[in-house]
């Protein structure tokens, strides 16, 4: 008897299992078209011809090729300085947002550190209080940071945040380690650069990954600390400049908060060009993507959120 | 979560027996050498900045600064809260920010269960790996993008046209009620994946154990979903909301900045765009207006992250402090 009621029961199963795969599946696929179109899209109108794109209708492939798009954003002034200063940036601002970050770690991770717990709590409120726009912008001004390329660099050299995700990274190292080199005579900084450093290789990575990606897509510390001085200006401040025009002119309105603010650029840029910068811009990010991705996970598995 | 961890390592340091003596002070120089390195660091680009509260009871003037402007009690606070396009802000970044809250918190709870029901091991893998792809765009990309998907030629209007839902293409940017739609649909394009990933690694963890005994008992896919699975993540689910809920009001800047325009700014425009304005709109400049908005904001957060701590208390669910 029980045999017979199984049966009936297991089909009904399975076709549920089916209609369930077959929903997911096209949720999935779904999902993964709606990520990918629009940067897809963008790619297909960059490679486009100017006045052709302007028509509009073209999905995933140009319709009359041309690069003279591209030709035309990499002559551009701000975009020449702007890449340089973001490539700039990105280097010296990730390698020195590293070393003051995996230090402070390595000091916080140390069991017998005195001021330890006094240390620690010292950064952990800069994470729930802080000063705000306007106090920050006058404290960089008598600090003379404003106009200047460091002020890129120096004032989030330290982030409470990765701090904790690589001081709990550290503590996980065994102090038989650290021990055993001190018996041999090594003094702290000696432990850092050769036991600790070493073993901390992922968990660097992971955080260099994520200031780099940081500096590579900041655009607003460029608007309002170099505004004015074009020498500094940033990559992504340019595209927003680029952008900006449309949003301005394309909704006929005088401009909202962003377009009252900077909204110097008074001809609208083509579709094209707007596209090829955006690409540009986001090609490096797309390129290295693939390879380093998994850095991205482990990072936020590491210390973050299951601590 | 880390206040508490400071206290519990107290009293391991005090069971580790280090004690402050000389000799200890000596053997550890250099780290305290670092540390009073960071400090001073920390006290100018964290701490100061605090101090400039100040400002926010000055009449502050470029010309006088901090020390030598008047102060003027509360009146500039009376001032914001008497103006009506303050008022709207507030409105504006709440309701965007919990909507946010809300709706990115669902769908990577639905996008991180669906995903883990996938069989094939290289689907997963794929469709994940895609899904967080655009985390790591710029703001300004990202807006890019959904403006050229929504302006007249874009592939929204050609759709919607194409399936005769409108005769002519909608001007998504100059309605005010698509506006607040938009920006939560623009965040969970940016973030759903990205935000799916810690869900997925607590659904992973997951004892199979679980659900093979709720298989017996008869329970179908969905029951055990229901049943297994959330209640599971539910702790992690507890302290993601509570770390993300005093950043409500923090969840509005960018987005609104970069899409906003005249037409629609009396919904757009948020807290932080308020205090921009103050801060570098030539004529009415305004340091202390600015600041005075800002430490309303940051208040708030944090009373809003108190409170969510206390209820979690309450319920038993997991607490930050």
């Amino acid at each position: 008897m029980s045999i017979n009621t199984m049966k009936p029961k297991k089909k009904k199963m399975a076709t549920e299992d089916l209609i369930f795969t077959i929903f997911n599946t096209t949720i999935m696929v779904l999902f993964t078209i709606v990520t990918l179109y629009p940067i897809l899209n963008t790619l297909a109108i960059s490679f486009n011809e100017g006045s052709d794109a302007v028509r509009g209708g073209i999905h995933l492939l140009p319709r009359v090729f041309s690069l003279k798009s591209y030709k035309t954003v990499i002559k551009t002034e701000g975009i020449i300085t702007g890449a340089k200063i973001t490539v700039l940036r990105t280097v010296i601002g990730t390698l020195s947002s590293l070393i003051a970050n995996a230090l402070l770690s390595f000091i916080l991770s140390r069991k017998r550190f005195l001021f330890k717990s006094g240390l620690s709590l010292f950064w952990i409120i800069t994470m729930y209080a802080n000063g705000g726009l306007i106090p920050t912008m006058v404290l960089f001004r008598s600090l003379n940071l404003i106009g200047t390329f460091w002020v890129y660099v120096i004032p989030g050299m330290v982030s409470a945040f990765n701090v904790m995700v690589m001081r709990t990274y550290m503590a996980g190292i065994p102090d038989s380690l650290e021990e055993s080199a001190q018996l041999e005579g090594a003094g702290y900084m000696t432990v850092f650069l050769k036991i600790i450093s070493p073993l901390c290789k992922p968990v660097y990575a992971t955080i260099a990954l994520f200031v780099a990606v940081y500096h590579w897509n900041s655009w607003f510390d460029a608007m309002l600390y170099n505004r004015t001085n074009t020498k500094y200006t940033t990559l992504q401040y340019e595209l927003q400049k680029l952008l900006a025009s449309v949003t301005a002119q394309g909704q006929g309105g005088g401009g909202g908060a962003a377009s009252q603010t900077d909204a110097t650029v008074a001809t609208v840029i083509p579709i094209t060009i707007r596209s090829a910068a955006t690409i540009l811009t986001m090609a490096p990010i797309i390129a290295l993507y693939p390879f380093l991705q998994r850095y991205f996970v482990t990072g936020l598995t590491i210390g973050g959120v299951k601590e | 979560m880390s206040l508490s961890e400071s206290t519990s390592r107290r009293r391991k340091k005090r069971a580790n027996g280090v004690e402050f003596t000389a000799k200890e002070f000596k053997r550890q120089w250099i780290l305290i050498a670092i540390a009073a390195v960071y400090v001073i660091y920390g006290i100018i680009f964290y701490y100061l900045p605090l101090a400039g509260w100040i400002m926010a009871f000055q009449n502050y003037k470029y010309k006088t600064g901090i020390t030598g402007s008047k102060f003027v009690g509360l009146a500039k606070f009376q001032f914001l809260f008497s103006d009506a396009k303050f008022l709207q802000v507030i409105r504006n970044t709440f309701c965007m920010g919990a909507l946010n809250l809300i709706f990115s918190t669902v769908m990577a709870i639905v996008f991180a269960i669906l995903l883990n029901e996938i069989k094939n091991i290289w689907g997963k893998k794929i469709v994940q790996t895609i899904s967080y792809l655009p985390h790591f765009l710029s703001w300004i990309v990202v807006c890019g993008l959904v403006h050229d998907a929504l302006s007249s030629t874009g592939i929204i209007n050609e759709l919607l046209v194409k399936f005769g839902i409108i005769d002519s293409p909608f001007q998504f940017f100059a309605s005010k009620p698509w506006f607040w739609p938009l920006v939560v649909l623009t965040n969970l394009w940016k973030e759903t994946g990205w935000n799916a990933i810690i869900y997925l690694a607590a659904i992973t963890s997951i004892d199979p154990a679980l659900y093979e005994s709720a298989s017996i008992d008869g329970a179908g896919r969905f029951q055990k979903m229901w049943y297994v699975t959330l209640p599971s993540i539910r702790p992690t689910i507890m302290i993601l909301l509570l770390m993300n809920i005093g950043n409500v009001l923090n969840a509005g800047f960018e987005l609104q900045y970069i899409l906003g325009n005249g037409v629609i700014q009396s919904v757009s425009r948020t807290i932080d765009i308020y205090v921009l304005d103050w801060a570098i709109n030539g004529r009415n400049m305004d340091f202390s207006l600015g600041t005075a908005a800002g430490i309303f904001k940051t208040l708030v957060a944090l009373i809003l992250i108190v409170a969510g701590n206390t209820i979690a208390k309450k319920t038993g669910d997991e607490r930050l402090f």
